[in-house]
């Protein structure tokens, strides 16, 4: 039974408010944060990075359950903020995890959802019984260029998920994507922040495939939305997954675990894969649960999980690796300046 | 083994020296030695000189063969040799003429030290000297030769008692000997106010606690005792000659607050020389930072550990004390171009010794002791000196 | 750093590999192949570190060399592994939280870096423990 062995989440520990950003740039708080359903965000420290959240993300996945880090036979890192855009952070996290160097690696990129499609990669590997373990990670340290609308939102984080084809705690039954050539949000190789299409980046990008990819997987099931207990979605801002969920027939009450951008923000790759952890902090056995990444370029990937009894035994213990709600708490507030320093926007002489 | 005498010295001013090159620092210190030593160059058999790292602050190595070329002693052909550890690579210089004197390989021989510094931004001078401490796991993990010292302050303290002002009293004392010296970087009386309201380095340390970035060279010369006088009026025995290794690493020593090398270097040197603490009238240690006297003071057996704060701050080892420490001025108010400095102790003990210390000169001083640390206290060497 | 120097340290920088010797049963971190106690009849093995420690001694570095000046002021502190050796690394917490005795565990950092074009030093800081 293909599913999800353990997972794990880092956040780092600095935030700063959107109203803090807004200062700065001389938008309206208020205005800016009811639009977004947005209230901070948050940033890596100087000495991290996406490898280095991966890397925490990883080790406190493994800390949950007692596997040999040598049966973990793939590792694929999905971020639009590679430490390297030639070397994988992949064989970083391996090397760190003790799963060198019997195993498959590469970096995925998919805007969003390259962590997701890590998840799916690793779901053939392991149901093909050609590894025993792989591990997925989507982890960012987001970049919105200076007093652009992505500013307000992007994030630092990253959540690695452990699939394997025996004992899941949650298994994933189904997963189907629904891709297609759109250009609604791209960065050019050597550009140091990402351009949007502006509105461009709604109904074509984020809900034609949001919808597309959860009505595929819906239909092909033969489900709607009410044989769900919890639902995910990618989360680019509060108000996107909440349209999108009811739109699909989800209800407040079962996006509410995993909306976890209202004090976090987009963390991109780590976005949904957080969210699905915020909620399988809370879920219990026999819980099920919906999810559907987007990636702008653009595409979504769908997933239907049920969570097993595994969740609750002794084999798994949740409580050896923060949950995401323990990530989010005591965090350190910047200003601007500081904000700017962390995050390499300000132009230093090399 | 044969005696071993100092028969010359010479020292340049220490300083932010811009119009001075690595070789003319070295030739201007030679010169100065070789004339008080009244030696004509071709007398000279061999030449030791300590240097840390020309290679990092004037991408220069060999020096051994450099300075034997810009001294004039190429057509001679004699064996130059660079002496290398750190800090202490005057010291370990000094030691290796005196071995070689005293073994009878070689009669007259320099031992030198030299250091250019100022080259380079202060930067890259920092990474340089971190050289000196363990690069792989000390130096790679952002530790700097300041931030050791300061943890072996912090350590100190927690420990023994110690207080701020008497830390800073060395800094105080050292720049009041430094301003009667004239080859001192810094001759400027200071206060322990001077030294508390300085900017923080290495908590706890401030800038006035440490020894600065600083150009210079020294050089003596040494020979046989029993032909001394045919260069001298005022030959100086060098009654022992010690040296001593620890882990290079702060992190691996036993206490980190204590040098066993200083501890072990001056337990043997006073074995050498047949004599006690009481018999030194003064001693120029390792102050590269204040902590560093407190520790020096302490490891050569002056006083128990915990008691060199209170010795300080009562003046004891001040220019007018019972036992007078770095009354040079020590390396914070001399400077410390890092391969000289060992040469240069040897070179304030023998002034001291033949009454020429002027305005800093201890009444009547017979013997002195010379200690030298690189690192952390990986290397020391200590040398005493007679009339 | 060179590439080479870097790369042969990786397992220790990143995972606490240490060494201990059978022989006198001590333990190193960083690791040594050859015994300072027991020295040519010491038999030396492997040995991965728990991580755990406690400060023993500390600093706040508030000038560094040019890699590590951007991080200033940062504590710095020698640990003391719940194996027994010391070893020194940064911690990651405000100049006023760091104390001697503190307890802390280790955390997967960046380093340093050679420039923006080089390679990247990924290697343990510690943080905290509860």
């Amino acid at each position: 039974m293909v599913g999800i062995i353990t997972y794990g989440v880092y956040i780092p520990r600095f935030r700063i408010k959107i109203e803090e950003i807004t200062r700065v740039w001389g938008a309206n708080a208020s205005d800016v944060t009811g639009g977004l359903g947005v209230y901070e965000k948050s940033l890596p420290d100087l000495d991290e990075d996406t490898a280095t959240i991966a890397v925490e993300a990883a080790r406190h996945a493994l800390a949950r359950r007692d596997l040999d880090p040598g049966q973990i036979g793939a590792v694929y890192v999905g971020s639009e903020s590679h430490p390297y855009a030639v070397k994988p952070t992949a064989c970083t996290v391996g090397e760190a995890i003790g799963a060198t160097p019997r195993m498959m690696a590469a970096d995925f990129e998919f805007a969003c959802k390259a962590g997701t499609a890590g998840i799916q990669t690793c779901m053939g590997l392991t149901k093909s019984q050609m590894i025993t373990y792989g591990m997925a990670i989507g982890s960012d340290v987001a970049q919105g260029a200076p007093s652009d609308a992505l500013e307000y939102t992007a994030a630092a984080g990253g959540a690695a998920f452990v699939i394997g084809n025996k004992d899941p705690i949650a298994a994933i039954n189904h997963t189907c994507s629904f891709t297609t050539d759109t250009p609604d949000f791209w960065r050019r190789e050597g550009e140091d922040y990402p351009r949007h299409g502006g509105r461009f980046t709604g109904d074509p990008g984020y809900f034609k495939h949001v919808e597309g990819a959860s009505r595929m997987l819906l239909s092909e099931l033969e489900k709607t939305a009410k044989d769900y207990d919890y639902a995910v979605f990618h989360q680019p801002n509060a108000k996107f997954p909440q349209k999108v969920a009811k739109t699909l027939g989800f209800t407040r009450e079962q996006i509410a675990p995993g909306l976890v951008v209202p004090k976090l923000g987009n963390t991109y790759s780590g976005s949904s894969m957080i969210g699905l952890a915020a909620t399988l902090d809370e879920a219990k056995a026999g819980d099920r649960i919906f999810v559907c990444s987007f990636g702008s370029g653009a595409g979504s990937d769908a997933f239907d999980i049920d969570v097993t009894d595994v969740i609750e035994s002794e084999e798994f213990d949740r409580k050896a690796a923060p949950t995401v709600r323990k990530l989010l708490e005591n965090p350190i507030y910047v200003q601007y300046a500081q904000y700017a320093k962390h995050k390499g926007k300000i132009v230093m002489q090399k | 083994m044969r005696d071993v005498a100092v028969i010359g010295i010479g020292c340049t001013r220490f300083g932010e020296k811009w119009g001075s090159s690595f070789r003319d620092l070295f030739v201007e210190a030679g010169t100065l030695a070789l004339d008080d030593a009244n030696l004509a160059g071709e007398q000279i058999d061999a030449m030791y000189v300590g240097n840390m790292s020309a290679g990092r602050f004037v991408e220069q190595e060999h020096i051994g063969a450099l300075i034997a070329d810009y001294a004039g002693m190429t057509k001679k052909h004699i064996p130059s040799t660079r002496v290398e550890a750190a800090c202490a690579s005057g010291g370990l210089s000094f030691r290796q003429a005196v071995i070689a004197v005293s073994s009878g390989m070689e009669d007259i021989v320099v031992a030198a030290g030299v250091e250019k510094m100022t080259d380079v931004g202060s930067g890259a001078s920092v990474d340089a000297l971190a050289g000196a401490a363990d690069r792989e796991w000390e130096g790679f993990v952002g530790a700097t030769f300041p931030g050791l010292y300061a943890m072996i302050a912090n350590d100190y303290t927690s420990r023994y008692s110690l207080t701020r002002e008497q830390l800073a009293e060395v800094a105080v004392k050292n720049h009041y000997n430094g301003a009667r010296n004239p080859i001192a970087q810094f001759r400027q009386e200071i206060t322990v106010d001077t030294v508390l309201s300085s900017a923080l380095v290495a908590d706890p340390l401030r800038l006035f606690d440490c020894s600065p970035i600083t150009d210079g060279a020294a050089a003596v010369v040494v020979a046989p005792l029993d032909r001394a006088r045919e260069f001298t009026d005022t030959p100086i025995r060098v009654l022992a000659s010690a040296q001593a290794s620890d882990t290079i690493s702060l992190h691996d020593r036993r206490d980190i607050s204590t040098l066993d090398a200083t501890i072990a270097a001056g337990d043997r040197a006073f074995r050498m020389a047949g004599l006690t603490r009481d018999d030194i009238d003064l001693v120029e240690v390792h102050d590269c930072f204040t902590i560093a006297e407190i520790c020096a003071i302490e490891d050569l057996g002056f006083c128990k550990k915990g008691e060199a704060g209170t010795l300080t701050i009562e003046g004891a080892t001040a220019l007018n004390g019972d036992i007078p420490v770095n009354t040079s001025g020590g390396l914070k108010a001399c400077g410390h171009p890092v391969g000289a400095t060992g040469i240069k102790q040897i070179y304030e003990v023998v002034m001291q010794l033949r009454g020429e210390a002027e305005k800093r000169q201890i009444d009547g001083a017979k013997i002195g002791m010379t200690h030298n640390v690189g690192g952390t206290g990986a290397t020391v060497a200590v040398h005493i000196l007679g009339v | 750093m060179s590439v080479a120097r870097f790369w042969r340290k990786i397992p220790q920088r990143y995972n606490l590999i240490g060494t201990r010797c059978t022989t006198c049963g001590k333990y190193f971190f960083p690791p040594r192949s050859f015994c300072p106690e027991c020295r040519r009849s010491g038999n030396i093995v492997e040995h991965k570190f728990k991580g755990t420690g406690t400060v023993v001694t500390h600093t706040i570095i508030r000038t560094a060399s040019d890699q590590f000046e951007d991080l200033t002021p940062y504590p710095l502190a020698i640990i003391e592994l719940d194996e027994g050796p010391r070893m020194t690394a940064q911690i990651v917490c405000s100049p006023e939280e760091v104390k001697t005795g503190m307890r802390v565990k280790p955390v997967f950092r960046r380093i340093a870096a050679d420039g923006t074009s080089g390679v990247i030093y990924y290697g343990t800081k510690y943080v905290p423990a509860e």
